[in-house]
């Protein structure tokens, strides 16, 4: 701190303390202490407040005590001569600030319940403010900072001068692949409304993510990064001191203050101090350069606009591996959730109304020109906007370590790849892809050419180790479409008859997934041919492929060795890797189990399983789900209780593709022990669930299997699978 | 006429010895004119332990080829050792003894026996009954407390094993203490043998009695300081961060004025409760005084002043002339560094002396006995023995216009909280900041005021010097305060003092340059610190790892021995000025200066130039900064997914 900065930050806190127990006590007045408060749908409360002290504030009433709290963490002004230090002062004064900050927003919550666009990723008619995450969206998000697809966010308080410098610095911050949190006004003039007005997408499918208009809403920032701690790392509400250094070491935000620094901007500033995010200024405030509680220095000042991205990425002490891809459009992660939508569209392939088909496939190396894009076929300048064509991509690859097995893999990066590029937008895979061009995309040079030099640079940066040379061909006249169609499908059956063969028996190597231990440091994925990961991003075959492209990833083999425990799944192969690699923190794990020593889970899976004791029976839910479930907890408080790491018997993370998989659950049962599921999910994957059923001889099992129409309750789940007359029911008891 | 030598660097303190000459009254200024010290005794050549003496064995004169020994065969290293060891005991006895009336005393406030007295820091408590292996689960305060005061108790008394607080120093440091046959056993044990080595005709082989003293001054540093500091804390408050005044200014015209001086808290914590009685008061404004003004002197000051801001008159050369003002009407001492010259300077005033510890009086001072059961009613006693006095002033008043505001209360503890809040305490930024640049490097300058030197020039030009060159100075007793009168223990000093670096940081954090963590007992606090940082990671794995060096330019009594070394034993180079205690044998201070280097990794030096001093104090510094490979400027680490992976 600087004399000048901790004395305002403590005024700041000062005035927002005193704001925080005014809304308090008309909160009191208005609607009693026993008024439920809170931000929607999550389940860590007003999440800096619990994650810092393990105060789970859930009524007005509850405030108090935090209040009290607050009161004592506040110093008195800072003195003009001799002053007593202020450092730690300024930095107590900053987090009883952002307590205060929750309660403020947690009761405006109250009294003005439309002011934000509630469970909502985008913008609404009536507010461009989004508010806190709920914890559907926090987790979906969250993944991304675990698997590296975002390192952090930059917490934008204010505005830039004009928008076109606001749209400027988001486009920088998105091609870093950073998230952009919007709160605050700077003369009137906001981040979020500068980048609407230059005709820029915001929403969390975009990464620019408008929280609210005041400074208050900072809190929302904060709380997520609390919550990535609690629910990746593991970490318990109340334990403050790791949550802190957790975001330190993990979490690679900060704040650009950008405008006018008033005292209650400071008071923030110091709050995220706390957590190791520094702030970078556009204004000429006093700058603190000593080093030790961020990274580097803790506040830096009046960096011109075009610099103050580059600048906030080397003070926070990260590094961005941004990919270079030789097209006229900007290209990264932040580009991939947003829509190319009706007066938008100059050209759409696929989709249903013409045919779109992407194929990845094997030549030898004479007859592969690394680098070759060949467009056959109208292309975007020959069409007129708002056209349709057919569309098929066959990349070849050739190189003396590619094997077929890895042309799934390739292929199936393709929709992230192309999706990636601004102004496009791609969905699906195989052949029901389905392609979206933009006006401005168009409007910059893009051409079809461009998305075969996306896969061949892409291809490249993320795989060159497994292939050498990659040529494309793009198809864009129906009769040639369809010929392409034929081939490509021929091959779709054979890949998929040879993953369905594979076996955990057929093999002597699992592969072991710690992708997530940067922010789950404890966590071990063990993945096999018949348990895939349980994110259901990462298969044997992916893992396989990564630890070839990449020997010292994150993904390394696991000789599996002996079987000890045939029916729950233990080699003592596995068992030797995982105490390793989870520190010492996990001694055994079973593949096939959810009672006995299940395998442990990051929080990013798709779905966890749950012991429903009456039933005799298992239920699953999946992180899309947003309701209560029969077990008597949401999703997200099952996350919240088995993720970070932690083995919990009677409750598993696992895929969405596991469940159909022969060894899902054997040990305990298998398949059948599903009594519940929700309808969205079992709908989802109902071809393989009654091929599954079939062969399990219980054709009609998915009529079996209660979901959230029939059943909320354990109760109303037995009703269900009695008259259904479910396996479960006369199965060897679970417990 | 030769120019007069200059006797000290406050004003305040020049005009307070022109007045007491001017007045006839006699000080260790005046009195140190008159007397030069002993040519032989100041390299102690001179061997008085039995009565076969005193033999004096003087440097050989030049082309002299006869080496001298005592009548009983001493070499001249034997003898120097052996007073030099002598000079840690009654240092290291000093400090353990103070630290046992305080355990005494912590045992009665325990058994709530202590009038007046409480637990005041309860989480300290506890800390350091685990420490001691106390189980504190579902326990009373008191009881927990009372089992902690009869095991810190026991370290005196102990026969064998280890002290129990040696277990916090660095692990390296245990174990090398271990090798060289060091660890203290107890707090009294190591003292006596000390004494009984010395004796004629025992230990006479100079590496041997030099080994004895290391291990009853780690009893001292580690043990009896140690203790009394964490107790203290525990009964008074861990100190933190507060406004004071200092110099002779602080005495007021008007109001009754009572001096604190010694160096135990106990009966000054009392008689800053009772000064704030509202009984007390009534009768001070009775007698026409606005009131009562306790003030502080040497480091019974630094302990109040650390606890409460309670304003400090002066250091060790300034005891005699808060009296030589007039305004004193009573000054209080309890044990160390009090100047029998004090009764005189009081009997030309109406100033009372009041001795208070059982352990010493002083001819024609009155002896008021402090007992904890009681000590309330003797702190009301005493300040209303000086209200009485108030109406006796029978001189003109004369108080110096100087008193300097400053920033003190630093125990390691608070350093711990200031560098990142109550949710991110730690000593990172410290550890980081060095390994930066920004502060090259961390020196404890403490000890004494020596009349030989001029008063305080010697602490203020190497604390100026060090803080220049971005070091940054943690201090205690007459050092500290000599730092605070100069306005070195202020926030603005870093700007003003310090190198770009420092200063950086001091701003930052909003603290001085240099911190004032107490009193001499207090210099446990710097080994704590120290410790910390050690521990904290990226200065090595020991304390002599880390670059740091210790002083005391000034010093002049036995503790100031026994304190260097049990620096010097724990791994720091320390360099001391005015005079050198074994100056009389080479061998003797070349096993001191450069094969405790070997042993210790820290080892002893000289120097009476404090700005020289500095500059060995800084090249050795640097020498350790290279060491860790932090000399260079390192380029900014950035990182990516692999390596937050990589992270336990």
């Amino acid at each position: 701190m600087s004399k000048i900065i901790a004395s305002a930050a403590i005024r700041g806190a000062h005035k927002i303390f005193h704001k925080a127990e005014e809304k308090y006590c008309e909160a009191l007045e208005r609607f009693g202490p026993r008024q439920e408060v809170g931000f929607p749908n999550t389940a860590y409360y007003l999440p800096i407040i619990y994650a810092v002290t393990g105060i789970g504030v859930s009524r007005v009433e509850d405030m108090r005590s935090v209040l009290d709290i607050c009161k004592k963490m506040i110093p008195s002004p800072v003195r003009e001569n001799t002053p007593l230090p202020y450092l730690a002062p300024s930095l107590d004064a900053g987090m009883a600030t952002f307590f205060a900050e929750e309660m403020i927003e947690a009761i405006r919550y109250l009294e003005e319940p439309n002011v934000y666009a509630a469970n909502s990723e985008d913008p609404t008619e009536a507010t461009v403010w989004l508010g806190a995450a709920n914890d559907v969206i926090f987790r979906k998000r969250g993944v991304e900072f675990v698997d590296g697809t975002a390192p952090g966010f930059a917490a934008i308080v204010g505005a830039a001068p004009d928008s076109q410098t606001a749209a400027r610095i988001a486009l920088e911050l998105q091609e870093k692949n950073l998230y952009v949190f919007m709160c605050a006004d700077n003369g009137g003039k906001r981040f979020s409304q500068q980048l609407i007005e230059a005709g820029i997408q915001i929403g969390w499918p975009t990464r620019l993510v408008s929280f609210g208009p005041d400074i208050y809403q900072a809190v929302f920032a904060i709380g997520f990064a609390c919550r990535v701690a609690m629910a990746f790392g593991g970490i318990k509400p109340g334990d403050y001191r790791r949550n802190l250094i957790y975001n330190k070491d993990r979490t690679y935000a900060f704040v650009l203050a950008l405008g006018d620094v008033t005292d209650e901007w400071y008071a923030n500033a110091a709050g995220a101090i706390n957590w190791g995010f520094p702030t970078i200024a556009d204004t000429p405030i006093p700058e603190v350069l000593p080093t030790g509680i961020c990274t580097y220095e803790h506040v830096v000042s009046n960096i011109p606009h075009e610099q103050i991205v580059q600048k906030a990425v080397e003070v926070r002490g990260l590094r961005v591996q941004v990919a270079s891809v030789p097209i006229p459009v900007s290209y990264g992660p932040a580009f991939e959730g947003e829509r190319v939508r009706g007066e938008d569209i100059y050209l759409e392939m696929g989709g249903g109304r013409t045919v779109a088909v992407e194929w990845t496939t094997t030549k030898r190396m004479e007859e592969v020109e690394d680098g070759k894009v060949e467009v056959i076929g109208p292309d975007v300048g020959d069409v007129q906007p708002g056209m349709r064509l057919h569309f098929a991509m066959v990349a070849e690859v050739a190189g003396r370590n590619f094997q077929d097995d890895f042309e799934p893999i390739l292929e199936r990066q393709n929709h992230h790849l192309i999706n990636q590029a601004q102004g496009i937008m791609h969905i699906g895979q195989r052949d029901i892809a389905w392609i979206r061009i933009s006006k401005q995309a168009v409007e910059k040079g893009f051409r079809l050419e461009h998305i075969g030099r996306i896969i061949h640079a892409k291809y490249h940066q993320d795989f060159g180790a497994i292939f050498d040379k990659v040529q494309i061909k793009i198809y864009t006249v129906e009769e040639q479409v369809r010929g392409v169609l034929e081939k490509a499908r021929a091959s779709y059956d054979h890949r998929d008859a040879r993953i369905e063969g594979m076996t955990d028996e057929s093999i002597e190597t699992f592969y072991s997934c710690v992708l997530c231990q940067s922010f789950a440091p404890n966590h071990v994925c063990v993945i096999s041919p018949e348990r895939t990961g349980l994110c259901g991003a990462y298969n044997w075959l992916d893992c396989r492929a990564a630890y070839e492209i990449n020997p010292e990833g994150p993904n390394q083999p696991i000789q599996k060795g002996e079987c000890i425990d045939e029916r729950y799944g233990q080699f003592n192969g596995c068992n030797d890797y995982v105490r390793k690699a989870s520190r010492q923190k996990i001694e055994s794990v079973s593949l096939y189990s959810l009672m006995v020593d299940p395998m442990t889970t990051c929080g990013c899976c798709e779905c966890i399983a749950a012991i429903l004791p009456m039933c005799n029976g298992i239920m699953t839910v999946d992180r899309d789900f947003n309701d209560m479930t029969p077990c008597g907890m949401k999703f997200t408080t099952l996350a919240g209780s088995v993720g970070g790491g932690a083995q919990t018997p009677g409750f598993l993370g696992h895929s969405k593709y596991n469940i159909t998989q022969k060894k899902f659950l054997k040990g305990d049962g298998g398949l059948l022990r599903i009594a519940w599921m929700p309808r969205r999910l079992k709908e989802e994957i109902m071809d393989r669930l009654r091929k599954r059923g079939e062969e399990l001889g219980i054709p009609d099992f998915p009529e079996m299997i209660a979901d959230e129409t029939v059943a909320k309750t354990e109760e109303e789940v037995i009703g269900h699978i009695t008259q259904k007359g479910h396996p479960c029911l006369t199965m060897e008891p679970l417990m | 006429m030769p120019e007069e030598k200059l006797k000290s660097i406050d004003k305040a303190t020049v005009e307070l010895i022109d007045k007491a000459e001017r007045e006839n009254i006699s000080t260790v200024f005046s009195r140190a004119d008159e007397l030069k010290p002993c040519p032989i005794g100041v390299e102690e050549s001179c061997c008085k332990i039995c009565s076969m003496g005193p033999c004096r064995l003087p440097r050989p004169k030049k082309g002299e080829g006869k080496v001298r020994v005592g009548v009983c065969g001493a070499t001249i290293e034997t003898i120097v050792a052996r007073n030099f060891a002598r000079k840690v005991a009654a240092g290291a006895a000093a400090h353990s003894d103070h630290a046992r009336e305080v355990v005494q005393t912590f045992i009665k406030t325990a058994r709530g026996e202590a009038q007046g007295f409480t637990i005041k820091d309860e989480i300290k408590l506890l800390a350091v009954a685990l420490d001691f292996g106390i189980a504190v689960e579902g326990r009373e305060i008191g009881d927990i407390a009372r089992e902690l005061g009869e095991k810190a108790l026991n370290e005196f008394g102990r026969q064998e094993g280890e002290l129990v607080n040696i277990g916090k120093a660095p692990l390296k440091r245990q174990e090398l203490w271990r090798k060289l046959g060091v660890t203290p056993r107890g707090v009294d044990r190591e003292i006596v043998e000390i004494m009984h080595r010395t004796h004629m005709g025992v230990d006479q082989d100079y590496r041997h009695l030099l080994q004895q003293a290391s291990r009853a001054a780690l009893a001292d540093g580690w043990g009896g300081s140690m203790i009394s500091t964490d107790l203290q804390d525990i009964m008074f408050g861990t100190p933190v961060p507060v406004l004071g005044s200092i110099n002779l200014g602080v005495l007021k015209e008007d109001h009754v004025n009572v001096v604190v001086h010694g160096h135990e808290p106990l009966l000054p914590e009392l008689l800053v409760v009772a000064s704030r009685d509202p009984e007390i008061r009534r009768l001070a404004e009775k007698t026409g005084a606005k009131g009562i003004n306790l003030a502080g002197m040497c480091c019974s000051a630094n302990e109040i002043l650390m606890r409460h801001g309670i304003p400090c008159a002066g250091n060790f050369l300034q005891q005699e002339l808060a009296l030589v003002t007039g305004a004193v009407e009573l000054m209080t001492v309890d044990v160390q560094c009090e100047m029998q010259g004090l009764q005189s300077v009081a009997e030309c005033f109406h100033t009372r002396l009041i001795t208070t510890s059982d352990r010493a009086m002083i001819e024609g001072a009155t002896h008021i006995e402090f007992h904890p059961e009681d000590g309330l009613d003797t702190a009301k006693k005493i300040l209303k023995m000086a209200i009485e006095n108030y109406p006796n002033r029978r001189h003109a008043v004369y108080i110096p216009d100087a008193r300097q505001d400053m920033v003190v209360g630093f125990s390691h503890e608070t350093i711990n909280y200031l560098l990142g809040g109550l949710f991110r305490a730690s000593y990172r930024p410290l550890n980081d900041n060095i390994m930066n640049g920004r502060i090259r490097g961390v020196a404890g300058v403490v000890g004494c005021n020596n009349v030989r030197t001029p008063h305080d020039s010697g602490h203020i030009a190497m604390i100026k010097e060090l803080i220049k060159n971005d070091v940054i100075v943690l201090t205690t007793g007459c050092a500290a305060m000599a730092c605070g009168k100069e306005g070195l223990l202020t926030p603005e000093a870093a700007k003003l003092y310090g190198g770009s670096g420092l200063a950086e940081v001091c701003e930052a954090v909003g603290i001085p340059p240099v911190l004032h963590l107490g009193s001499c007992v207090d210099n446990s606090r710097i080994l704590m610190a120290a410790t910390a940082m050690v521990k904290e990671g990226g200065l090595g794995d020991d304390i002599s790892d880390l670059p740091a060096a210790g002083a005391a330019p000034e010093w002049m009594s036995e503790k100031a021995i026994s304190i260097g070394q049990y620096f010097v034993a724990s791994g720091v180079y320390t360099v001391f000025g005015t005079t050198w205690p074994t100056a009389g044998s080479e061998k003797v201070t070349r096993h001191l200066f450069e094969e405790y280097e070997e042993l210790y990794k820290g080892m002893w030096a000289f120097e009476p130039d404090p700005v020289q001093a500095a500059q060995l104090m800084i090249r050795h510094i640097d020498k350790k900064r290279k060491a860790l490979g932090i000399d260079k400027a390192r380029d900014r680490v950035l990182f990516d997914m692999a390596m937050r992976r990589a992270l336990d």
